[in-house]
């Protein structure tokens, strides 16, 4: 037993301040970090992975639920999808930044209320919270809808009125396995814990349902499965990974968007892709995930975006939320003191 | 039309509430661009159990200091009021906390592991060393009901110093318990409780001890209660200056906390602690008086927990509120000099 990795019976239970996660949480000879590097500049939107993660972990169907907003109908990373193709449809040129279709009449294609009626969802979908709604507000204003697809293009109307152009924007996304990662540190019972190769991962046997993972999580992935009461999320297939075989995900990626292997490597090589991309032409090429200095300390699955990371649903500036723990506990300390003190007065300063 | 659009790859598109014709916005229009509308953060999965926990919990710190101080002044009353309402409080504590776990018979794994990065966890063990005190103190209160001969006279005997011990315990466990849901609401990803934590610690010490002072204006007639009524005019001090920083300190994140359900609870708190409070005061001769002003600062306790509560759920379901300040962060660090 001595050549594997192990860890001694208390290892520490913070992931703050970790450089090397694994070896932070207590690992000793801990193999080299893995994770995920997602390349959404060429994902096809063909949702393999879904499939294979689904196939592999034997995760239940989320049932059929059509949103009507795109060809996304997974929605959202639930209990039951670890891996979600989120569909961007935007109205405006792709590529090389000039515009094909300058000049050409063009007519108004953002219609406000069917993106308001797109972010509805149709049926409970077997998780709590599941796939939720959106603000139809908030799709009005941010969305610019350009009607379902069909099999040919949008914007392609057959006449010059009404003609758009357009981009699609895929990207499968995935649990980030943070340096940082905020459902570790709030976990009351273990249950989540820091494996080997740096992942995150839920034992399935110890959690008891809480929840408080699922609001501390920065990114809104883990999630509570309803009809089971534990939470799940992906576990870089944790199984896979320790007999040396590809996670199910990135093995069935029919364009190897989705990379997998030591995190230092997939650095490497995402730093090498963006700068082919902005060479190419394509200067809204930017990573998202990959600084160790960011608000989680950089993420073990991380991705390559080519546009804001809200566009996808991501949020813009991630930061772990037991960050400020030090704080809070000094601020309910104070108002403990006033508590004793204001008790103390009610008794003492008085004449009844 | 293009000429209107902002730039490709621009960061931010119009937020179109704002057209409303000769409407003056309060906040400034928010920009700020989002998958279909879709919430980025999960809202807590937590029900109402936990909104109500918040409430039983306060109550329980509050009533064993009430209860401690009655113990240690004399005032045989005010003990006993407060030590019976905190058994009452911690055991629905205790079964609503079991209640909204996903897997309530595995409620026992939360005494795995103790972690401080936990605030549950904390919690946890902080309720473990209450609730047995707050317990004992409370079983002490029936020893005048048992015989004073045989075996049950021995227990009579022993019972009040085993309560006088126990009640201090409690008491000495509870603004811990009064105090540490805050940090449990705040330590979580949702904007408007994380931001809010360096005033919800003070919200919910000041609506525990409101809410003790409400059991001992209740039980206790107006002659005694000269000290909850203090503790009812000092803690109403503490939870709307505290409330009053949470509405309008946070910026865009104190939204949640005045509009919407969430606003209307939290006003319906303030107006239910105010009333009490000078009822309390004012009222301090008539015994039904006083009673109401109890109730109506428990209410108020009540309405103010749950108004915290539904307004962090309300601020993870909106993306803007998720977007946004990330987004001002991001803004205000690239502005700094050598960022």
């Amino acid at each position: 037993m001595a050549d594997r990795p192990h860890r001694p019976a208390a290892p520490p239970q913070s992931s703050l301040s970790a450089a090397d996660p694994a070896t932070a949480a207590g690992w000793v000879d801990a193999p080299p970090r893995m994770g995920f590097f997602t390349d959404t500049s060429v994902c096809i939107g063909c949702k393999a992975c879904e499939v294979a993660c689904k196939e592999w972990n034997g995760v239940p169907t989320s049932g059929l639920d059509l949103l009507g907003m795109s060809y996304d109908n997974t929605g959202a990373l639930t209990a039951n999808s670890w891996r979600h193709v989120a569909f961007v449809e935007q109205p405006r040129p792709a590529g090389h930044g000039t515009a094909s279709f300058a000049g050409n009449p063009t007519g108004d294609s953002a219609s406000a209320a069917s993106a308001a009626r797109s972010a509805g969802t149709a049926k409970p979908t077997g998780t709590e919270p599941g796939v939720l709604a959106g603000e139809p507000q908030a799709a009005a204003r941010t969305t610019e809808f350009l009607g379902m697809p069909a099999a040919g293009p949008p914007g392609r109307t057959g006449s010059a009125e009404g003609r758009s152009d357009f981009r699609w924007l895929m990207m499968s996304d995935v649990c980030k396995h943070c340096t940082r990662a905020g459902c570790l540190d709030v976990c009351p019972t273990g249950a989540l814990f820091r494996t080997e190769f740096g992942t995150v991962v839920v034992q399935e046997d110890i959690c008891n349902g809480c929840g408080y993972c699922v609001s501390a999580c920065p990114y809104g992935v883990i999630d509570r499965r309803v009809d089971d009461g534990r939470v799940w999320k992906c576990t870089l297939c944790y199984d896979r990974i320790g007999a040396g075989l590809t996670p199910a995900c990135a093995q069935a990626c029919p364009t190897e968007s989705i990379q997998y292997g030591p995190l230092d490597e997939l650095r490497e090589r995402a730093a090498e892709r963006v700068a082919t991309l902005r060479e190419r032409g394509e200067p809204q090429a930017r990573l998202y995930g990959h600084d160790p200095h960011d608000g989680v300390g950089g993420d073990g699955a991380f991705f390559l975006l080519l546009d804001e990371p809200e566009v996808y649903g991501l949020p813009p500036d991630p930061q772990v939320t037991t960050r400020d723990l030090p704080a809070m506990w000094r601020r309910a300390g104070l108002a403990a003191l006033a508590m004793t003190a204001v008790a103390v007065g009610a008794f003492l300063g008085g004449r009844r | 039309m293009n000429a209107d659009r902002p730039a490709v790859g621009d960061r931010f598109r119009r937020f179109r509430a704002g057209r409303r014709a000769g409407e003056e916005l309060a906040v400034p229009p928010a920009e700020f661009t989002s998958y279909y509308g879709r919430p980025i953060l999960k809202p807590p999965v937590w029900t109402w159990e936990i909104a109500a926990y918040l409430f039983t919990g306060g109550l329980a710190a509050g009533s064993s200091l009430l209860a401690a101080g009655g113990q240690l002044t004399g005032r045989a009353e005010v003990r006993r009021a407060g030590r019976v309402a905190a058994l009452a409080a911690v055991t629905a504590s205790a079964g609503l906390l079991v209640k909204d776990l996903g897997r309530p018979e595995r409620f026992h794994h939360m005494l795995r592991v103790a972690k401080p990065t936990s605030p549950m966890s904390v919690g946890t063990w902080i309720l473990t060393a209450y609730g047995p005190a707050a317990g004992l103190a409370a079983i002490a209160e029936v020893a005048p009901l048992l015989p004073t001969r045989g075996p049950l006279g021995l227990v009579r005997r022993a019972l009040p110093p085993v309560g006088r011990v126990a009640g201090l315990a409690a008491a000495l466990t509870a603004p811990a318990l009064g105090t540490y849901t805050a940090v449990l609401l705040a330590d979580t990803a949702v904007p408007s409780w994380h931001e809010a934590y360096a005033d919800l610690p003070f919200v919910f010490a000041g609506s525990a001890l409101a809410s003790g002072a409400g059991v001992g204006l209740l039980a206790v007639p107006p002659a005694q209660a000269g000290p909850a009524r203090r503790m009812a005019l000092a803690g109403a001090g503490l939870e709307l200056v505290g409330a009053h920083r949470v509405e309008n300190r946070l910026g865009l994140l104190g939204e949640p906390y005045r509009t919407g359900r969430p606003g209307r609870l939290l006003r319906a708190g303030r107006t239910l602690t105010v009333a009490g409070v000078a009822g309390a005061v004012l009222g301090r001769r008539s015994r039904l008086v006083s009673a109401v002003s109890g109730a109506a600062l428990l209410a108020a306790s009540v309405a103010t927990r749950f108004g915290v509560f539904h307004a962090g759920v309300a601020s993870a379901r909106d993306p803007k509120y998720t977007v946004v300040p990330q987004r001002a962060r991001l803004d205000r660090r690239a502005a700094e000099p050598g960022g």
